[in-house]
C-alpha cells in the first residue's frame, strides 16, 4: 500500500507531503509514547499517534520512520509542521479515533511496524 | 577499521528547555550520515542519542555531548551537571521512571530511555555522582 492510499483509508487531510503516490508503507506503529517508537518501531513504518507536537516529528526522523497520521482529529503544532517540512517529512491528520484507524489498516493487510510484531 | 578520529564536535544541552529538546541529536544524525556512516548505524547511533538528550532535558541543569567518529566507532559522551542518580541498577529497569507529567505530555518518561539507549549501543557506561551530575559513554561500532 502508498500513502496515498492509506490516506483514503484514513479520511486524512495532507498536511504536509506531496507525491504521496511514490511512498511505500511498510508497516504501522501506534503509539503516544515516542520512546516506545524509538524502542520498537522498525525503519520504513507509519507512525499513528494523538501527540502533536514537534516530539513526534524529531522521533519520526530519528526512527526514520516515513511519516505520520494524527489521529482523532488533532493537529500538528507549528514547531511540528516547520520541521517536518524541512525533513520532508509527510504529516497527515485523520479524524479517526486511534482504535479505528488501525482496525481499518489491519484489515487492509497492513503489517504491525514494531519489533513485537508477531 | 581504524580508530584515528576524523571527526570531533561538542554540543550543549540546556536543562528543562524542551522547545529545544532534540537538536543535538537531530545535528548528529545529519553529521553521521553525511560522513556515511551505514544507515542501520546512523538509525541506532541517533536513536540513542535522542533518548540521551531527553533526559538530560528532562533532569539536569545543563549538559555538554562530545561526538567523536572514526571509521571503526561512533562515540558520544553525554556530561551534565544536574541530580545524578542514586541508584542506577533501579534506573535501568524498563518502566521505572520518576518523570513528571509535564515529561509525559511530550511522550517521554515512561522508564524506556535508558535500556534503549544500551540496546542500541555497542559500549555503555553510565556513571553518577548524586548531587553532581551524570556521565553516559556510548560506543555504536560502524
Amino acid at each position: 500500500m502508498n500513502l496515498k492510499e492509506l490516506c483514503g483509508i484514513l479520511k486524512c487531510e495532507v498536511l504536509v507531503g506531496e507525491h504521496l503516490e511514490d511512498v511505500e508503507v511498510e508497516g504501522v506503529c501506534a503509539a503516544d509514547l515516542m520512546s516506545d517508537v524509538l524502542a520498537f518501531t522498525n525503519a520504513g513504518s507509519v507512525l499513528l499517534t494523538g501527540l502533536s507536537n514537534v516530539q513526534s516529528v524529531i522521533t519520526t526522523h530519528v526512527a526514520e520512520v516515513i511519516a505520520v497520521v494524527y489521529v482523532r482529529g488533532k493537529k500538528p503544532d507549528a514547531d511540528a509542521l516547520k520541521l517536518a517540512g524541512q525533513k520532508g517529512i509527510p504529516l497527515l491528520a485523520s479524524p479517526l479515533s486511534m482504535y479505528e484507524a488501525c482496525g481499518r489498516l489491519w484489515k487492509e493487510g497492513l503489517k504491525i511496524g514494531s519489533e513485537l510484531g508477531g | 577499521m581504524s580508530d584515528e578520529v576524523l571527526f570531533f564536535q561538542e554540543f550543549y544541552i540546556t536543562g528543562g528547555d524542551f522547545s529545544s529538546a532534540g537538536t543535538v541529536s537531530t545535528e548528529i544524525k545529519s553529521i553521521l550520515k553525511e560522513i556515511g556512516f551505514h544507515p542501520t548505524v546512523v538509525r541506532r547511533a541517533a536513536i540513542a542519542c535522542y533518548e540521551a538528550e531527553m533526559n538530560v532535558t528532562m533532569y539536569a541543569e545543563r549538559g555538554t555531548v562530545r561526538l567523536s567518529a572514526s571509521p571503526a566507532a561512533i562515540k558520544v559522551q553525554f556530561e551534565d551537571r544536574g541530580p545524578g542518580i542514586a541508584d542506577i541498577s533501579l534506573a535501568m529497569q524498563e518502566g521505572y521512571s520518576t518523570a513528571t507529567p509535564e515529561m509525559r505530555e511530550i511522550g517521554f518518561g515512561a522508564g524506556m530511555g535508558l535500556p534503549n539507549i544500551k540496546k542500541n549501543s555497542d559500549v555503555f557506561d553510565l556513571s553518577s555522582d548524586v548531587g553532581k551530575g551524570t556521565t553516559l559513554d556510548i560506543t555504536i561500532n560502524a
